[in-house]
């Protein structure tokens, strides 16, 4: 379906990512959020709050990060679209909601704008630390999804895009901004509504008699019922059956968590979402995610016009990992290093290893956050990786 | 053309950010550029060094930051005192002639004063200063286009204030014609 | 030869998941007794079941959502209140009740409960008091009587306990009632005042728990707390909240100790909003939830 035309201003603006990405939840038909005030990420719900009350939804200030996050998840059973944003501190606090929208299965959108850590750390300065916590933060095994935009005009358009895979895999969607994107301000499109797809709840169309609340679909993923439509559902953080009951049967366990992780792992190829340059005859490929990304793309680029064969590869969705294209790529004759630069002292660079096995030399550029890398430290880093293949030679 | 980095230095509360919004909102919105603007603040919300980093491109910006600036702006004596060694040599530097005592500059640098604040007192009110400064840099800068400010400033201001601060713009920008009528004032003495 | 039983059908059957049953509650506990007031009271009610919602947190009270035939959320440990709000904000035609015990809402959810109620946030909370964690094995609580024993506490509780009612009522709760285990028809009897009620309102019942409280306490088992509930209870409507606290196998102050009227936090909201906008503001998120 197409978006509310009410909640899309389409246009060209001059927006930070904090309203971009306000603007991107409107647009996907978000009318409800809550939040905790927390730099840099608060901005979000700020313009959220202004916009809001005009499209009959409401922004709740809650008490913590904790009721914040769990706030947003009632009012998604009760039949609204919402959201919750957060960075550091916050972000850390809202680990055991991840978990429990994971295990009960709702559709939630939860923006990370990253500052730098760990604890307090640098709130108003960026970093990319909490990758892996987006990835395995929560307790126990359970599968997410992660985006990492690297401008204003993606924190629009990959806004959305969570609510839609929220929506289409019935699972929170991180969305992890840094704090350069989410305070810089460029050129954002906002295209008319007509032209933003928009993917609807899922809810059942069985009677209630027929109705279970957990029996997946085709897909794995089961359909939706909400509170006050006489299905007299029951929903908890246990490990349940396709009744939603609670069980403490080993195989039920099994079963419902498998599906879990499942349904999103076996469309980990179907969400593959990167971007990439001059990868055709990449000798050394740089990969970098969010802001980081535009960094290395200028470095790529200064190695190039030195003659050096370098490439960039960007996962847009970092979560799941777009395995498949990097071992493709890791397999290809030719290729001498990869390069994996992040504001952290080393976490997508692990995943990285993972997937290449040992096949190519992975090296980290890693920063400490606070601020991103120069292209210059980068393009350095690529010149001696294109060297050591040359004396090797 | 390669990137533009213009740098807008000074106190938390003189508008600074506003300013570097209007210019860039003017080049993005009606001159076609692409510009990402960045800012950094201290701790404290009023008082504190701020400043407005833009880098103006016909191309998307892939460095966000400024590290170099071709035009810097200063509003205060900290901001020139930090800002300034990392001005580009031939860079142009614009200050606010009566917050700003300006030390020896290298040859090539290009330096013009302007009296914002007093020229906002004469339309009353002294908070339009960021707006006769975007007027004046956008006369001696020629960015943005000053019809594309005007309408910047229009989108920017709040409600009801849109009168007030296209006259500051007007008064700034009026100044930095006559400016350049005259020779820009060179920094070497 | 054999005989016909005659089994009466239980008058609140339909209220409750009976494909769940038997109940995880030990004998003697009281948490079913105030379900079966809770399935009697929405009888008296007349609600539309359809449009009730009960949110629990964690522990054994937290159970009750579970055994509820009606929509249900056992949602994380003390963050009933929150989830709840969600909820009932963004469907304000749902009934929602809060259903947990004196751990889940007070100690790790207290600081929610208090900004529900600050807000008025229109919620129907329960509290189950059994002054212990039952779940996790009899530890001390925030409702804990002074000098009690509990396996955290084994040379007795030093700390004070809340007062559970003055706390509610300083937070800003509209309604705020305590009864016993053994009052059932009064439980029932308030928690259908709730219903009828709008805002943040509280019932707290005092309810035994003799695997744990009653026996590392030497108080006997249920029957024994329901015997010290009667005698000890004294039926005070409008008793200063100040003034009825709780100690160790004290008496026991229980009535209905507040019930005002403050106007709730959607209809805060609305009329802000609406003042405010103006003719911009075409309504809060209800109808266009419903749309």
């Amino acid at each position: 379906m197409k978006a509310d035309p009410r909640g899309v201003l389409a246009g060209v603006h001059f927006l930070d990512g904090d309203q971009a990405c306000a603007e991107g939840a409107l647009a996907a038909g978000c009318r409800f959020a809550a939040g905790y005030p927390i730099t840099p990420s608060t901005e979000i719900v700020e313009r959220f709050a202004q916009r809001v009350p005009l499209l009959g939804g409401m922004f709740l200030q809650m008490e913590d990060e904790l009721a914040a996050s769990i706030a947003i998840q009632g009012a998604v059973w009760a039949g609204a679209k919402a959201f919750t944003v957060t960075s550091g501190p916050g972000f850390s606090l809202m680990m055991e909601h991840i978990g429990y929208a994971a295990m009960t299965e709702t559709p939630c959108v939860i923006v990370d704008v990253q500052r730098g850590g760990p604890s307090t750390g640098l709130p108003t300065l960026p970093a990319q630390g909490d990758m892996q916590q987006a990835r395995w933060g929560s307790h126990g095994d359970y599968e997410i999804i992660a985006l990492a935009p690297n401008s204003p005009q993606e924190c629009f358009d990959l806004t959305i895009e969570a609510f839609n895979l929220a929506e289409q895999y019935r699972t929170p969607v991180l969305v992890m901004m840094d704090e350069i994107v989410g305070h810089m301000t460029e050129r954002v499109v906002i295209p008319p509504a007509d032209q933003i797809e928009i993917v609807p709840r899922r809810y059942t169309t069985k009677p209630p008699a027929d109705y279970r609340p957990f029996a997946p679909e085709a897909d794995l993923v089961p359909a939706m019922a909400r509170a006050g439509q006489g299905y007299r559902f029951h929903i908890t953080g246990l490990t349940h059956d396709e009744r939603g009951y609670p069980t403490t049967n080993v195989a039920a366990h099994d079963r419902l968590v498998r599906r879990l992780v499942a349904k999103i792992r076996n469309d980990a190829t179907r969400l593959t979402r990167v971007e990439e340059h001059f990868l055709e005859d990449a000798e050394v490929i740089v990969l970098a995610y969010g802001i980081t990304s535009r960094v290395a793309l200028r470095a790529v680029q200064m190695a190039r016009a030195r003659g050096i064969a370098a490439g960039l590869l960007r996962p847009i969705l970092i979560w799941p990992f777009p395995e498949a294209r990097l071992r493709q790529l890791a397999s290809r004759a030719g290729l001498s290093g990869i390069l994996v630069a992040e504001i952290n002292l080393g976490q997508i660079v692990r995943e990285v290893e993972r997937c290449v096995g040992g096949r190519v030399p992975v090296r980290l550029a890693g920063h400490a956050g606070g601020s991103v890398h120069h292209p210059q430290e980068l393009f350095e880093t690529i010149v001696e990786m294109a060297q050591a293949v040359e004396i090797e030679r | 053309m390669s990137a533009v980095e213009i740098q807008i230095g000074g106190l938390g509360g003189q508008g600074v950010i506003l300013a570097g919004m209007v210019i860039g909102r003017g080049l993005v919105l009606y001159d076609g550029y692409h510009v990402s603007l960045t800012q950094s603040f201290g701790p404290e919300a009023r008082g504190s060094a701020c400043s407005a980093q833009l880098v103006v491109s016909r191309e998307p910006v892939l460095y966000p930051y400024v590290t170099n600036p071709h035009i810097l702006v200063t509003l205060s004596q900290e901001a020139y005192r930090r800002f300034v060694p990392s001005l580009r040599p031939g860079g142009t530097l614009i200050v606010e002639e009566d917050l700003v005592r300006t030390s020896p500059l290298p040859d090539a640098v290009v330096l013009y004063r302007v009296p914002a604040t007093r020229l906002a007192e004469a339309l009353g009110r002294r908070l339009v200063m960021n707006m006769v400064l975007v007027g004046f840099f956008a006369a001696v800068v020629g960015l943005p286009h000053p019809d594309s400010a005007r309408r910047a400033i229009r989108d920017s201001v709040p409600a009801g204030t849109e009168t007030l601060n296209l006259a500051a713009f007007e008064q700034g920008y009026d100044f930095g014609l006559k400016q350049l009528a005259g020779s820009p004032v060179h920094a070497s003495p | 030869m054999s005989t016909e039983v005659y089994l009466p059908p239980n008058p609140v059957e339909a209220l409750l998941r009976t494909d769940r049953m038997p109940h995880i509650w030990c004998p003697g506990c009281g948490i079913g007794t105030t379900m079966n007031c809770f399935a009697r009271a929405l009888q008296q009610a007349r609600l539309d079941l359809d449009k009730v919602v009960i949110v629990s947190g964690i522990g054994c009270s937290g159970r009750v959502a579970g055994y509820a035939n009606l929509d249900s959320f056992h949602t994380t440990h003390g963050r009933a209140i929150p989830f709840a709000t969600g909820l009932k904000l963004a469907n304000p035609e749902l009934t929602v009740v809060v259903y947990s015990g004196d751990g889940d809402l007070i100690a790790i959810g207290g600081n929610h409960f208090i900004h529900a109620a600050r807000r008025n946030v229109d919620l129907k909370v329960i509290c189950v008091n059994n002054f212990i964690y039952g779940m996790t094995g009899g530890q001390v609580g925030p409702t804990t009587p002074a000098t009690a024993l509990t396996s955290t506490t084994p040379y007795g509780c030093p700390e004070q306990p809340f007062n559970l009612p003055y706390l509610a009522e300083s937070a800003g709760a509209v309604y705020v009632a305590r009864w016993t285990a053994y009052h059932v028809r009064q439980i029932t009897h308030s928690m259908v005042e709730m219903f009828r009620k709008r805002g943040f309102c509280f019932l707290e019942i005092l309810s035994p728990c003799p695997t744990l409280y009653q026996r590392r306490n030497r108080l006997g088992d249920g029957l024994e707390a329901m015997k010290y509930y009667k005698e000890a209870s004294v039926t005070r409507h409008g008793a200063p909240t100040k003034e009825v606290a709780i100690s160790f196998q004290g008496p026991i102050l229980v009535g209905k100790f507040v019930d005002i009227e403050r106007p709730t936090y959607l209809e805060l909201l609305n009329q802000q909003l609406a003042r405010t906008l103006e003719a911009q503001y075409t309504g809060c998120i209800e109808d266009h939830v419903r749309s």
